[in-house]
């Protein structure tokens, strides 16, 4: 048996294997069909293909200390040697690929473990110091003012948390996130509460610029450690030293792949070209990550392949829930237009990456997606009908604004049932809301920029007063009898 | 070293001397074009030349530059990539 596996091969074998091989090398060395790279300039010139973030992940662990003043200097120091370089890779890499790098971003340890020993008030100067090694370094936001309270508030959490509304409107590039629920702990229903009063704060007190100190902050529900998109990013308690995490986008490719189909196909070749599409997306979007960790000095983390819109027409996923036959977004339909979409980018991105993580699926912000807007002033989409999205899409209320007179009960209470869907359905769920001072339903904010604008939403008017001051928490869920 | 690839497109209205300009700068840089297609679709003149920018005598960031202002003054847009970036998307 074991003679005859060396046989000598017969000359016809040797001639067949040489071929084999020069087939292979043929197929590896292979330039590129014409479409090809037509297709991948194309996707970035008129498609808005981009790597929306690089976001460098910075643990602050080793960073405390017995004073604000001390700590706020560990954590300049520490970032600014990090981060030195963020900036120049990820512009290098744009030079040499071609393809866009919009944003450059730090996350860093949730700032009530570095400095759970501080009061209230010295929060503040812990905050600028993150601001301005931010701006040391070229980042436009830096994630990680935050707090994991699911289970219960230790001192500094509350300190931390306390702090957020001064700390948002003294700072230009800070980004603050509050986990209150997860599927194995429940809902600390006492951190809902609070946080209802935080968001009206923060709104108040940048009154001047339509509330935007809301926008950035997110309270979460199962929230992800190594999420690279702003503002919900923080470097998790179990990651590394340092790591790069990368956010690919491209509602635009997918819809222009999308609009090539026949109006006839069915939902099975729909879900194919999507999948499809994504997986070409996150190729890229892996590249740059590795190349960036590589020159960088250290470790890739995940690729976060997350359809993230933008205010720019046809950078929207709405128009994709349009494009498969609905006539706007949020008619009946709309949900399992989104689940299928949400699956297949998934699918595809699995396949190409071994370390997906983050938040990966769809966004559905409304004022960063014009379709959004558009089916909100065309009284197609609702709060609610938003709510109902979010059961099936990667992450839950985003940039909506809200009449700056509503309740801090009412917003509490949006955000219990959007942390109850997400404790429930074992996923990430957040709420991004913004209670526009001064703005009443069918007015608008403007945020510029990424953040874009978007007119003020109804709101349920019945009060749910009673049932958000009853505090305590609401029990994790059982974890069968799955119906 | 073996060869490094990169992807230069030139797209824009078609116009006499594209490719010798294009084709001079790149003989200028020392580097090697290995392949070259090209089609007009609608007045819509569009290149795509594969290169080896191995031995080239300038920075790829320099080379970028120059090919960026080539193409101004020629009235198309010119850009140039290394492979890399194809070779992700398109081959498993």
């Amino acid at each position: 048996m074991l003679k005859s596996t060396f046989k000598k091969k017969t000359y016809l074998e040797q001639c067949t294997d040489y071929r084999h091989d020069v087939l292979l090398k043929g197929m590896i060395e292979m330039g590129f069909a014409f479409e090809e790279i037509e297709e991948t300039i194309r996707m970035v010139q008129s498609e808005k293909l981009d790597i929306r973030t690089i976001t460098m992940g910075i643990s602050l662990r080793d960073c405390s200390g017995d004073t604000a003043n001390t700590i706020a200097e560990k954590i300049y120091d520490k970032i600014t040697r990090k981060a030195e370089n963020l900036v120049k890779v990820a512009e290098e890499l744009e030079s040499e690929f071609g393809i866009p790098i919009v944003n450059k971003r730090i996350s860093v340890t949730p700032i009530a473990i570095v400095a759970d020993n501080i009061e209230k008030d010295d929060f503040i100067k812990i905050a600028l110091s993150l601001d301005k090694a931010a701006k040391n370094v070229g980042v436009n936001f830096i994630g990680g003012y935050s707090a994991l309270v699911h289970k219960g508030f230790t001192d500094g959490d509350l300190n931390l948390i306390n702090s957020i509304p001064q700390v948002l409107s003294e700072t230009e590039r800070v980004c603050s996130s509050v986990n209150v629920a997860t599927t194995k702990a429940g809902i600390n229903m006492d951190a809902v509460a609070l946080m209802g009063k935080i968001i009206k704060d923060t709104a108040y007190r940048t009154k001047e610029n339509d509330g935007i100190g809301a926008a950035k902050l997110v309270v979460f529900c199962n929230a992800p450690e190594d999420n690279p998109f702003m503002a919900g990013a923080f470097h998790g308690v179990g990651e590394g030293e340092c790591v790069i995490n990368v956010g690919v986008s491209g509602p635009g490719v997918v819809l222009a792949a999308l609009s090539k189909l026949p109006k006839t196909a069915d939902f099975g070749q729909i879900s194919e070209t999507i999948k499809k599409t994504s997986f070409k997306i996150t190729r890229a979007g892996e590249l740059i990550g590795r190349l960036a960790a590589q020159r960088l000095n250290t470790s890739f983390g995940i690729l976060d392949l997350s359809l993230a819109p933008t205010p720019e027409i046809g950078d929207s996923i709405a128009n994709i829930l349009e494009s498969m036959g609905l006539s706007k977004c949020g008619s009946h339909g709309t949900t399992a237009a989104l689940a299928l979409l949400n699956d297949a980018v998934k699918k595809g991105g699995v396949m190409a990456s071994s370390y997906v993580g983050g938040l990966s699926g769809a966004f559905i912000p409304v004022s960063e997606d014009a379709g959004m807007i558009e089916a909100v002033e065309a009284g197609a989409l609702s709060l609610e009908k938003l709510e109902a999205m979010t059961c099936v899409c990667s992450v839950g209320l985003d940039m909506i604004a809200i009449p700056g007179d509503t309740p801090y009960e009412t917003i509490s209470a949006i955000i219990a049932d959007e942390m109850a869907i997400g404790m429930i359905n074992k996923k990430t769920t957040a709420v991004r809301i913004i209670p526009a001072p001064g703005k009443k339903e069918g007015d608008y904010v403007e945020f510029g920029g990424l953040l874009g604008h978007a007119p003020v939403m109804k709101v349920n008017s019945f009060s749910p007063k009673d049932f958000i001051n009853r505090g305590g928490r609401i029990p994790a869920p059982l974890h069968s009898l799955n119906n | 070293m073996s060869e490094q690839k990169a992807i230069i497109s030139v797209i824009g209205v078609d116009r006499v001397g594209i490719i010798y300009n294009v084709s001079k700068l790149l003989a200028e840089n020392n580097i090697n074009i290995l392949d070259i297609s090209q089609t007009i679709l609608k007045d819509i003149f569009t290149m795509i030349m594969i290169v080896d920018i191995k031995n080239s005598t300038n920075d790829f960031s320099i080379l970028k530059e120059d090919l960026k202002n080539l193409g101004e003054n020629l009235g198309v847009k010119i850009d140039i990539q290394k492979e890399d970036i194809f070779r992700a998307m398109h081959r498993l």
